[in-house]
């Protein structure tokens, strides 16, 4: 996602010399080539990134396009009052970029996860939120945020994403994606964890449970129709995000699901259960460490079918 | 010119006062300490700007970092012209443009919505490196308060306006050593204060801050052959003007009462009849 990122950056500021890459002294090698050809639009502000988020709100008031980039939790909540007031309340025309979603810095620890990041950014006025799936995904997102006149905050995750997509695919911001059809239950996802729903929704598929995945890309604004038009037909769903399971998707798919009259519904969130990210080791040994691994994702997918049974009479 | 800015002065302490007494309550003492500084940077031949055009793209840009002196910014920004003095009246009353806090998207002339400490100037150094970026020649001014540089965010800012040799960005330090609860130096004290500027690579420049005739002088065009960034220490009195508010912290946030007013009446050269109107 990583590479797929900068390459985008990288053609948008060849054509368009009001884009600027801001760092806060991370990505020394993956900025390489970029200083090298754009040194006027490339500015390391070292280990401050409050500064860093103020003072591109000030870059954007006097016209430029500030990509701020570093990792989530620095730029989402260490900065975090700076991006409320300088970026949001002001409505400038400033990108931030977080790298490492969930806990795809896995050994690194806590303090490098970014599982926190949606629910505090959601709150925020102003603020469009893309959390892409697949390199190709965070390629058409960044084209799209250069061309949104007001804040966009990228989810990013590291470099080792599968795609998940055809080269033909179109990423409109704020529709979620249809990745499976399915009739008995809907997995909802977001970021880089979908391409693990995505093959827990095949293996169910073999065990003859027919499971809808849907993409959101867009935390905000949200697609409430593909989440309304999920609960009509299936009645069941799941989402799954590397985030706590308060205040990000699921948090969102609840509140338009509730809005809207959840009496059809059968419903559960999968994250991190008001719990940090416990662990070390690989990515992958995380998501299993933590609950969320392709046997997870299936085995609560089939458990909440069970419920689901249970309080059928209830359902119409 | 030093007699006119003076007069001019005298004029915005009434109009503040009012603005404040009418709302029922605001930030008196931390406006007055920068009247003279907002009146030689907008009057004093300091500021290049089109209170007709406020959008002017090669216009000079002022922050006030210490929103909370929203009264005396939007009292100077109505003498310079950008709004009818008329507005002033309706200072933090309901549907007003005027806050307790400067807010861009309502208020012609104000740059950046500022209010919470420690924005304003990482705000202006980021409109100071796109001027540097853009090849114009505007100068940007943030205006800080004393507490504020308590902020740690101040002192990124700091550092990074020194790294990017931004000679086109002026800070001025209301620097009237007070803050809302006590002195500075019984909370957290800055001194040396010039020292810690030089030591993070800015010139510096100690002034009287409400003789404004040094004020013009030192703020006027930085000169430095390196592009360093210039703080001007402005030596100033919270309250200024009214003798019982002076250097008193506890008139931070506070009006008068009764008794008090006669003497402001006295001393900021006021009726009743003009505070009420």
């Amino acid at each position: 996602m990583r590479t797929a990122y900068l390459s985008a950056l990288y053609d948008l500021s060849k054509t368009n010399k009001d884009v600027l890459a801001l760092i806060s002294d991370n990505g020394a090698i993956v900025y390489d080539k970029y200083r090298q050809d754009f040194p006027d639009q490339f500015i390391n502000y070292g280990i401050s990134e409050a500064n860093m988020v103020a003072s591109a709100a000030g870059l954007a008031s006097c016209g430029k396009i500030p990509f701020a980039y570093t990792i989530s939790p620095f730029l989402t909540m260490r900065a975090f009052e700076f991006v409320r007031n300088d970026v949001c309340l002001q409505n400038q025309n400033v990108k931030l970029v977080g790298t490492g979603a969930g806990f795809v810095y896995s050994s690194l620890g806590p303090t490098h996860h970014a599982t926190e990041d949606l629910a505090v950014m959601r709150v925020l006025p102003n603020l469009t939120i893309f959390s892409p799936a697949s390199p190709m995904e965070v390629r058409k997102a960044t084209v799209r945020a250069a061309e949104i006149k007001g804040p966009v905050y990228i989810r990013l995750g590291t470099n080792k994403e599968p795609e998940i997509y055809e080269d033909d695919y179109d990423f409109v911001p704020g529709k979620g994606v249809t990745l499976q059809e399915g009739k008995d239950i809907t997995l909802v996802s977001t970021g880089s964890i979908v391409f693990d729903v995505l093959q827990a929704a095949k293996e169910l598929q073999q065990e003859g449970i027919s499971a809808r995945v849907i993409n959101i890309h867009t935390i905000k604004p949200l697609d409430e129709d593909i989440l309304l038009k999920a609960v009509r037909e299936t009645h069941v769903i799941m989402t799954i995000e590397e985030h706590s399971i308060i205040g990000g998707l699921g948090s969102a798919a609840a509140e338009v699901i509730l809005e809207n009259g959840a009496d059809a519904c059968v419903f559960e969130r999968m994250g991190l259960r008001d719990k940090f990210c416990k662990g070390y080791g690989s990515h992958k040994d995380l998501k299993e460490m933590n609950g969320l691994s392709k046997e997870d994702i299936k085995n609560r997918a089939k458990a909440l079918l069970k419920k689901k049974e249970t309080i059928s009479y209830a359902l119409k | 010119m030093e007699r006119q800015l003076d007069d001019i002065s005298k004029e915005l302490r009434k109009k503040i006062f009012k603005m404040i007494y009418q709302a029922g309550g605001g930030h008196i003492a931390p406006s007055l300490s920068i009247i003279e500084i907002l009146t030689a940077l907008y009057f004093g031949g300091v500021m290049k700007y089109d209170a007709k055009n406020p959008h002017w793209e090669d216009r000079d840009r002022f922050v006030l970092s210490k929103g909370h002196a929203s009264a005396a910014l939007f009292s100077v920004l109505a003498q310079a012209g950008y709004f009818e003095s008329k507005i002033l009246d309706t200072y933090c009353k309901k549907g007003s443009i005027l806050g307790g806090h400067p807010d861009m998207h309502k208020v012609p002339g104000v740059e950046a919505s500022t209010g919470a400490l420690g924005h304003g100037f990482l705000y202006a150094s980021g409109m100071a490196l796109a001027g540097k970026l853009n090849r114009k020649d505007y100068r940007v001014f943030a205006l800080l308060g004393d507490g504020e540089c308590q902020e740690g965010s101040i002192w990124e800012a700091a550092l990074f306006a020194a790294q990017q040799k931004l000679g086109n960005l002026t800070v001025i330090v209301d620097y009237n050593k007070l803050q809302a609860m006590d002195r500075l130096e019984n909370i957290i004290g800055l001194e040396p204060f010039e020292n810690k500027w030089r030591a993070f690579g800015w010139d510096v420049v100690e002034v009287d801050g409400h003789d404004t005739g040094s004020l013009v002088k030192a703020l006027g065009e930085n000169t430095s052959a390196d592009a360093v960034p210039k703080v001007v220490i402005a030596h100033t009195t919270k309250g200024k003007g009214i003798s019982f508010m002076e250097n008193v912290p506890i008139w931070h946030y506070r009006m008068p009462n009764e008794e008090e007013m006669k003497m402001v009446f006295h001393e900021l050269d006021i009726t009743l009849e003009e505070l009420t109107n």
